[in-house]
């Protein structure tokens, strides 16, 4: 090994060498153009800039509904979003996560986690009672995998999300599956009953 | 109006909503006229953000003309055409009023950890997003800016959040010059990172992804080396290697919760939803950066605990930086480099859908079909 060879980047305090500035400039559209921290538009992290507010709190959006909110509040925000309240098993469940649970729980998000699926669940019967079932087909967009060559993008090709891509139609159809099985032994049930009268 | 709504995991469709309504004296109504899917709204889309709720309309990247506002609204007028930050936010709370935007007080009464955002589900506000033909717009007055006259719609609803957070994440490695930067994905975010990476002066930047076509576009709009890492046993090992054995100066996370090359981390996270995201990219990001160097995640992830490789981190005395944009502090700088020719933002824009195929648009999108980077909606 020569004596070159021996300023090792890591072991001794050489750097890894990298293209000149002159070079990168030249190739490289705006190369260094923010090098100076003061050009960053977020440095320093926290700093007073002018935000159009003119008021010190704002006027408070009116509360038609009761509105849930996280215990580390303390108080409704004076704007919130009013799309989706509450309702049904799925918002019995998602309200005792907002009122008992804190943020810093893991039983909050896990319980709201539970509340998407029941709500899930909750829509399908719904659509189906309203004579609108939901069409899957439709509402995952699968057609598109015949018209944007679905086959293509995974041929040949080593996406490491090829490999559970079999999970992704349980995730959509358990709802259906869990229905299914609910309706089935409600069937037996019922079967069962009448044989026994 | 007609509006994307969310039905489940993998499964959304277009329906009638009513037209929203001035519900705060400082709110406004949009016309929206080009919404984008962004990657963190598969996070919604495959049913990993808790409180996702049936019938929510998606979309954080919006530009419209201002249809209505309220009676305190003093900076905007109807029939102005205009581009909206992803955060909502009140300007005057006291994280807002310290620039910090993206973490407003008081906007989100569902939770404290994080502000409000349209149309991402009730954990960060419950407000319905900009896949639609109208959109309501709180806090007017603060947000909303009307878009310059030179600059063209797909490079103003970039900005909205894609570019405006793929330069806060570079900004957030605090590059010097010369330093290698590694970028994890290939995505908008990613390839707007690695961009900005160069304007602070990186002396090497390096995209890694499993997507070829994605590694292509790093190579000709982002002029950085890539890294396929479905080709190597172990992409850090790689990534020291190519770094003289020393590790990145900085890497950037701009894959977040759905990142893939693990199958545990990636099944445990994305499939049966029992980690706040898959922190592959992540660890891979802590692992694969110099000892003493920074760490940037713009990568989204939700709520809940990550298996996060903590340990390295601390040996390695990692400075860990992070947040959601704060996107109206990043415009005036952007809107200049936009302008000198620096960067064409829309150069990423591959799909344009019409809102009546918003669900092929999410299918596409969230399975890497057709080369597809970026989709753009059309109402």
């Amino acid at each position: 090994m020569s004596p070159a060879d021996d300023r090792i980047p890591v072991y001794t305090s050489a750097a890894p060498p990298t293209s000149s500035p002159d070079e990168l400039r030249a190739r490289i559209p705006g190369w260094g153009v923010d090098l100076d921290l003061a050009d960053r538009p977020s440095h320093p992290k926290e700093q007073f800039i002018p935000t159009g507010a003119h008021w010190d709190f704002p006027e408070r959006q009116s509360e038609d509904r009761p509105r849930e909110r996280s215990i580390e509040h303390q108080m409704l925000t004076p704007v919130f979003g009013t799309t989706a309240p509450l309702h049904g098993l799925s918002g019995v469940i998602r309200r005792f996560a907002y009122a008992r649970f804190s943020e810093a729980r893991a039983a909050h998000w896990l319980l709201l986690m539970a509340g998407d699926r029941v709500e899930v669940v909750e829509s399908r019967v719904q659509s189906l009672a309203a004579g609108r079932p939901d069409n899957p087909i439709i509402e995952t967009g699968v057609k598109a995998e015949a018209a944007h060559d679905g086959y293509a993008a995974r041929r040949d090709s080593n996406r490491s999300d090829v490999r559970h891509q079999w999970l992704d139609p349980i995730i959509v159809g358990w709802p259906w599956l869990v229905a299914g099985g609910i309706g089935v032994i409600a069937l037996r049930a019922l079967r069962l009953r009448r044989r026994r009268s | 109006m007609r509006a994307m709504t969310y039905r489940g995991p993998y499964r959304v469709q277009v329906e009638n909503k009513d037209v929203p309504a001035i519900e705060h004296p400082n709110d406004a109504i949009i016309r929206v006229t080009l919404a984008a899917i962004c990657g963190s709204d598969l996070h919604l889309y495959h049913g990993m953000m808790p409180d996702t709720r049936v019938g929510t309309t998606f979309g954080h990247e919006f530009i419209g003309v201002v249809e209505q506002v309220g009676s305190s609204v003093q900076n905007l007028s109807p029939g102005d055409r205009v581009m909206v930050p992803f955060n909502v936010y009140c300007g005057s709370c006291y994280f807002c009023s310290r620039g910090l935007f993206s973490n407003c007080h008081n906007v989100n009464p569902n939770a404290t950890a994080v502000g409000g955002i349209y149309g991402y589900s009730h954990t960060c506000g419950g407000y319905d997003g900009g896949q639609a033909e109208f959109v309501r717009v709180p806090f007017a007055d603060v947000g909303p800016s009307v878009i310059p006259d030179w600059m063209g719609d797909e490079d103003a609803l970039m900005c909205t959040d894609a570019l405006a957070t793929g330069y806060f994440g570079a900004q957030l490695g605090e590059i010097v010059e010369g330093d290698t930067v590694v970028v994890f994905g290939a995505g908008p975010v990613g390839l707007y990172a690695a961009k900005s990476a160069w304007f602070m002066g990186a002396g090497r930047v390096i995209v890694v992804d499993q997507l070829e076509y994605r590694l292509e576009k790093a190579r000709s709009f982002a002029h950085a080396e890539t890294v396929n890492f479905t080709e190597f046993d172990d992409v850090v090992v790689h990534l020291k290697r190519t770094t003289d054995g020393l590790g990145a100066d900085v890497v950037i996370d701009a894959v977040g919760a759905e990142a893939d090359g693990n199958f545990i981390q990636h099944v445990t996270a994305t499939k049966l939803k029992l980690q706040g995201g898959s922190p592959v990219a992540l660890n891979w990001a802590i692992d694969g950066v110099r000892k003493g160097g920074t760490v940037s995640v713009v990568g989204a992830y939700g709520p809940i605990f990550s298996a996060v490789k903590f340990g390295d981190a601390l040996n390695k005395g990692l400075t860990l930086r992070m947040n959601q944009a704060p996107v109206k502090r990043q415009w005036p700088r952007l809107f200049e480099h936009i302008r000198n020719g620096h960067l064409t933002p829309s150069d990423i824009v591959t799909h344009r859908f019409p809102l009546e195929d918003v669900a092929e648009a999410y299918h596409v999108f969230s399975a890497k079909l057709d080369g597809c980077i970026k989709p753009v909606i059309v109402p």
